[in-house]
Parts: C-alpha cells; structure tokens; sequence
C-alpha cells in the first residue's frame, strides 16, 4: 500500500519493508479468543506431551546417569523441554493453525476486506505464534519450580527466551506457510528442520557429545542459542554471550518474518 | 475498447462513490481487465455482468485494494485506491463469493469480533447486533454456532457482518451462488431495503433474474472490457426486440431452417432450441400454430437475452 506501489517493478513491491501497526491487535486478540474456547484441548496438545518426555526420560535416563552439566539430569532436560516445546508450539502454530486461518477456512480473506492490511494480519499471527510459545514455556516451567528446580529469580528471564523462540520458529512456519499447498508440506519441516534442531541443539544431551565438526556447526542452530541461555538461568547463573545468543535469534526472527511477509503477500495480493 | 462512454454521475453535490477508469489488469502475459471504466452513483444498486473470467472479481479485488491494477484510476469513497485503500474499506462492507465466518465463533461473537477489526468498540457493536439480525432473519440465533446455520442463514450471517461498520457502499460478489430460491428471496429483499435506506450497493452475478429483480444500473463486460452500461430497460430497448418465441423439440432444427429463419427478425440456435426474436410475434405465433408436434413459448425479451446476444453462446471456464 505503499504510495509508488504500482511504480515498482513486478515482484518487487512484494519485499518492500513489513508495515508494524498496532492494528494487528484486533487480530491478535480474536486468535487468543478462539484460543481461549478450546482452551482444553490445546494446552493438553501442546503441554503433556513435553512433560511426558521430560519426567520418563528425566526419571528413567536420569536414574541412570545422575548429573549432566552440573544438574541434575532431569532439569538439564527439562530446560531443553521448555526451549522444545516453544519450538514446536510456534511452529505448529504457524503451519497448521495458520494455513487454517488462510487457507480452509478464509479467515485472513474476511479480516483484510476490513481495514486491516495483510501486514497487520502476519503481524499478529507472528506474535500470536510468540504468545503461544510464551504460554507453553511458562508452563513447564511452572511444572520444574514444583519438582523443585529453577527456584531462583533469574528462571523468569528464560519467559522472554521461550517468546524469542516463538518468533524464530513461529516465523518459521510461517514462511513454509506461505508456499504450502496442503498439510502434508508441513510433514518436510518436521523431517528436515525440526527433527535435526532437537537432536542437534543440546536438548537431550550436551552437544560437546557430538563429534567436534558437528557440534560447531550446532552453534549456529536457534534452538542452541535459546538453550545456553536458558540453562544458566535455571542454576541461577547469568549466562555468557547473552547479547550474542540474544542477537542471533533475533536476527533469525525478523529475517524469517521478513520472508514469510514477503511471500505471503505474493500468494495472496494478486 | 471502450466503445461505451462510461455515464457519470449527474447528481449535484455527490460525486459518484465509485469511480474506475481505465483500469487495467494482467496475470502474466495475460490482460484479464482492458480498460474497464464505469461510474456508480450513490444510492444506486449497480451490477456487474460477466461469464465467468470476465474479471468481475479481479475488478472487485482492484477496487478494495486488495490488488494494484496495472493502469487505471480508481476512486471509492472519496479515496484513491489502491493509495488509501485501507481508508477507504473503512466505509466499505463486503460480502465475499466463498463464506468465510468464522467457524469456533457463535453469530454474535462473529460481528463483534468483526467489528473490532473496524477499531469499533465491543458495546458499541453490542448495540447494533440485535438490529442486524433481524435485517438478516437472524432473531434469536445470536448464541448459535456456526455449524449449526444454514447455507442460506450463513449467507446472510455474511451479510449482517458487511453491515457492522454501518458502511456508504456494500460489494457483494455473486451473493446468492449455491442458494435455493427460497434464501436468494431473503437476500434480495435485505438487499432492496438496504438501498432504500440509501446505501449503494455494487453486486457481480451471472444471475440474470437476480440483476434483472435488483440493479438500477448494470455494466455487461466480457474478457474484461465493457460491452454495455445502462438500466436493465434502456439496455433492453437498445439492443434487444422485444418479443421472443422459444421453439424446441426435436422438430425445431427443420422448422427453423424452413420457416423460422425467413419469419423471425432475429434466430438463433442452441442446441434443440431456436430462439425467435421479433418486434411482432404474430407471424411467427400463426406460422407455429400450423405446425403438429413443434412446441413453442412466447415471453417477452430479458436481460438473459441481452447477455446471450452481448457475450455470445460458447461456453467460458
């Protein structure tokens, strides 16, 4: 909507920068009503599942190996859960809940008839994506306070690192939203993205475990960044690098954002 | 093209509340609006005519900014579009071809949370909500699931929607597509009172009876140009005779290729029908009458006559 919008050359009105209104909350905010209706279902969908993984591996593996850098076993995976499972609310979140919103049932179509841009739209849906990363995090992180751990003032901040993630990995989905012609695209996400983050990023064990070429190449993944800030926190230390780790995710953030904008506005501005 | 002089508003002191000239669109190497212009005037009920690919939509699309025309002017409420498109909806209640309500939503939460979008207040849209129900036959159902309406009740949900900013001018593309008669009642009567409360209304449709029943104004275009701008009745007079006599049956072909052709001023097959057009149907009502088996039906001419006769009879997908 820019004013030389039609003087640009093809395509290129497409990357022009994303327009940040705070029109984007009436939208915001009808998300987090549909949200609040099915409210059960979701928090189970997103929550139980980590927290089945993290007390039968954190237990049960746990037993077995004692402590894993400088905690117990249990809080080193738990820490790594509550960074997972903003990882996986945000993508989901940005595929499947928002290819629904877009695609199947028209939603973003009826909102942009109004005075509301496309922009506004991915504006909101992003920082809804964010939201919901935030809700999970504080989640089990509630859930390791009660089993005893992180009970230090510095495990509020790993709040702010679980809606960075939203935004990495809700930006994320939304960029594959933005090319996917049904469901079954998201299915290459999880299999060639997501899968590989977890596994890489020092969720389940300490990357020095991996061969030294990998776990140098792991330091450039978001979710590694988002866990050697949270894990410090947890033991109530102040992490190092925070402006570094802090930085890359962001920049990953925006960059994604910035793509998935761009493309979204190409599949539906014609 | 452009062989049609877009008619402007007369009306002192309103300009017309939409304004496209020479508006141009191209998908690829594909130009699927050529030059559209057309006026229309406020309080008017103006419908655009098309098969399907004329570039009704695109047009519709262009006009609420949610596509930037390759050339053209566009004006709607007094603000250029694309420019302030987004000012511009704020006056503008659209009804969209494919239902799109929201499903985990009752009725009323859809036209509060609707509502919201145009930065109206929650109480204020409360308001309003009883009065668009019954506008839409809704009464009652304000706590009502989606799934539980209708298609002619979601319809008209869509509606009462496009109808929460109070807006100037209400776009409605092809609003009764897949309604049985019955519901394309309904929605024509909301749509008649919604213009004598002085609203302006600008409807696609491939529906003749449905642009013949509403519209004071209507454009034909074809492969995005504009073929015709007028009232359904002067369009009539100018471009079609008055009287048609629709023979059919397996007889019709010979009949029409003997007599048909020699007594009709104008014939045209279709299939196992030919369509007589004539000033005076008398010759060919006696002529027919003096045929055993052919079977035959006089009615006067309608705008599906006229489209036929601007658009041609081949098949467009």
């Amino acid at each position: 909507m820019t004013p030389n919008a039609t003087a640009l050359p093809r395509g290129a009105k497409h990357w022009r920068p994303p327009s940040l209104s705070a029109r984007f909350y009436p939208v915001w905010q009808r998300n987090l009503l549909v949200w609040r209706k099915l409210a059960a279902a979701s928090v189970l969908g997103n929550i139980a599942d980590p927290l089945l993984y993290m007390l039968a591996l954190g237990y049960g593996i746990g037993a077995l190996i004692g402590e894993v850098g400088g905690m117990p076993y249990i809080a080193f995976i738990g820490t790594g859960m509550v960074c997972q499972s903003a990882m996986f609310t945000a993508s989901f979140e940005g595929m499947y809940s928002a290819f629904s919103r877009m695609h199947m049932q028209r939603t973003w179509d009826a909102i942009i008839n109004a005075p509301i841009a496309l922009d506004d739209v991915m504006l909101a849906e992003w920082i809804w994506c964010a939201t919901k990363a935030l809700m999970s995090t504080l989640a089990i992180l509630l859930v390791l306070i009660a089993l005893g751990y992180g009970r230090t003032p510095l495990a509020i901040a790993i709040l702010p690192i679980g809606f960075l993630v939203g935004l990495v990995f809700g930006a994320f989905g939304l960029v594959m939203n933005a090319l996917a012609p049904g469901y079954e695209f998201f299915s290459y996400f999880f299999t060639l993205v997501l899968t590989p983050m977890l596994l890489l990023s020092g969720v389940y064990f300490p990357v020095e475990q991996l061969p030294t070429w990998l776990a140098a190449a792991a330091e450039f993944l978001p979710l590694k960044h988002a866990i050697d800030l949270a894990r410090p926190l947890m033991l109530g230390r102040v992490p190092g690098n925070v402006l570094l780790h802090v930085a890359a995710l962001a920049a990953y953030a925006f960059a994604a954002y910035y793509v998935a904008l761009a493309l979204t506005r190409r599949r539906l501005l014609k | 093209m452009g062989a049609v002089a877009a008619a402007t508003s007369e009306r002192p002191g309103g300009g017309p509340i939409v304004s496209v000239e020479g508006l141009v669109k191209r998908y690829g190497g594909q130009e699927v609006v050529r030059g559209l212009s057309f006026d229309i005037r406020r309080g008017e009920c103006f419908a655009l005519l098309g098969p399907n690919g004329a570039g009704k939509t695109t047009t519709l699309r262009c006009c609420l900014g949610l596509v930037d025309p390759d050339g053209g002017e566009i004006t709607v409420c007094g603000e250029p579009v694309p420019k302030a498109a987004r000012e511009a909806r704020i006056r503008v209640g659209v009804v969209p071809q494919m239902d799109n309500l929201d499903p985990d939503f009752t009725v009323a939460e859809n036209l509060r949370t609707y509502g919201r979008y145009f930065g109206i207040a929650g109480a204020v849209i409360d308001a309003r909500i009883p009065r668009l129900l019954d506008l839409a036959g809704l009464a009652g159902k304000a706590g009502s699931p989606i799934r539980t309406l209708s298609g002619g009740m979601k319809r008209r949900l869509t509606l009462a929607r496009a109808l929460v900013n109070d807006p100037d001018l209400l776009i409605l593309d092809e609003p009764t597509t897949g309604l049985d008669p019955q519901a394309r009642h309904l929605i024509w009567d909301g749509l008649r009172q919604l213009v004598k409360q002085g609203k302006t209304i600008l409807l696609t449709t491939h529906f003749m009876d449905e642009a013949e029943r509403l519209a004071t104004r209507l454009a034909v275009i074809d492969r995005g140009a504009l073929i015709a701008c007028d009232s359904p009745r002067a369009l009539l007079a100018q471009h079609v005779e008055p009287e048609v006599v629709e023979v059919y049956g397996d007889l019709a072909r010979d009949w029409a290729e003997r007599d048909g052709r020699r007594i009709a001023t104008r014939l045209e097959l279709a299939g196992e029908t030919a369509f007589c057009y004539a000033r005076d149907p008398r010759p060919l009502l006696d002529d027919l009458a003096a045929q055993p088996g052919v079977r035959y039906l006089h009615r006067p001419a309608n705008l599906e006559d006229l489209f036929i006769k601007l658009t041609g009879r081949d098949l467009r997908d």
